[in-house]
């Protein structure tokens, strides 16, 4: 995985995109543009951040779910 | 036989959608419509640490901030191993100081290559040649180039075409041969008589009727 390492921690690029969820929820442009990276990293990102239960998706918007707001904090 | 009748009877082609993909990338798992809104350019090598790809890998990433101007993103593939891949960058990078980039599918299972026609079985029946997609942000394939084994592409084409493209998308003109970007652009044909006749008082540079250039 790309955004979580296998001791279940977030990568670089993950911990970015955890931290612009942080401030709201958003769409992947959003979270790019906060987080600076591609867009095609962040969405890909946060499809994974998702399954992992990181982060949940509300129609075409992230937000922070509870786990992934312990994992930042 | 059949093995490359399968390997050879699906061609995309320009103007239609581009095959949708999900795939293992040195960037973790990449689907095409990640892409979707930028420019992509997906291209294909034959194999990790072999000397042309090499060079070819040193080149994109030469243009890669170029690329990014114009909105334009990379992807490599070939049928190697993603850690084959993650071994290969950081020995490139160890050796000449380069840092690649962009993402490289690991294409091990070929689902990618063959729904590109990327494997052609009379260069390689196992590998890659060196095919370059270039699709646009609406996902449609815009040009295709196919290189042999033995032949680098050419970094100057790959970007004098993506100006060409976007040129043309903005501008509703066509770019006639060894365009470059400031050069005139060719004024598409009239269709009617009448069109055709209005042609030369229109101020164009006027070869014939078919044939008028202008300035952006």
């Amino acid at each position: 995985m790309a955004c979580i390492s296998p001791d279940g921690k977030p990568t670089e690029s993950g911990a970015k995109m955890l931290r612009a969820l942080k401030a709201g929820s958003g769409a992947p442009e959003e979270v790019a543009s906060k987080a600076g990276l591609p867009l095609f990293r962040v969405r890909s990102g946060l499809r994974e951040l998702a399954e992992a239960g990181l982060a949940k998706q509300r129609d075409d918007k992230y937000e922070l779910s509870e786990m992934g707001a312990e994992l930042i904090k | 036989m059949e093995e490359i009748k399968e390997q050879t009877s699906h061609m995309p082609r320009i103007g239609e959608p581009a095959p949708a993909f999900e795939a293992v990338t040195t960037h973790g798992k990449l689907k095409l419509e990640d892409f979707k809104g930028s420019w992509l350019i997906l291209f294909s090598h034959p194999a990790d640490f072999t000397p042309v790809c090499t060079t070819e890998f040193i080149a994109f990433a030469e243009i890669y901030p170029e690329l990014q101007k114009r909105g334009v993103e990379l992807l490599g593939l070939s049928v190697d191993s993603v850690s084959s891949h993650i071994a290969w960058v950081r020995n490139v990078e160890e050796k000449t100081k380069v840092k690649i980039p962009f993402p490289i599918i690991a294409d091990l299972n070929k689902e990618v290559s063959l729904a590109y026609g990327m494997i052609h079985p009379g260069q390689s029946k196992t590998e890659t040649v060196r095919c370059v997609f270039i699709i646009d942000p609406n996902q449609i394939i815009r040009t295709i180039l196919y290189y042999p084994l033995t032949t680098g592409r050419n970094m100057d084409e790959i970007l004098r075409i993506i100006d060409a493209l976007q040129t043309t998308d903005k501008n509703a003109v066509a770019t006639p041969a060894n365009w470059r970007p400031g050069d005139m652009v060719v004024v598409p044909p009239p269709n009617t008589q009448e069109m055709a006749e209005e042609r030369i008082k229109q101020g164009y540079e006027y070869t014939d009727w078919y044939l008028c250039k202008k300035k952006l």
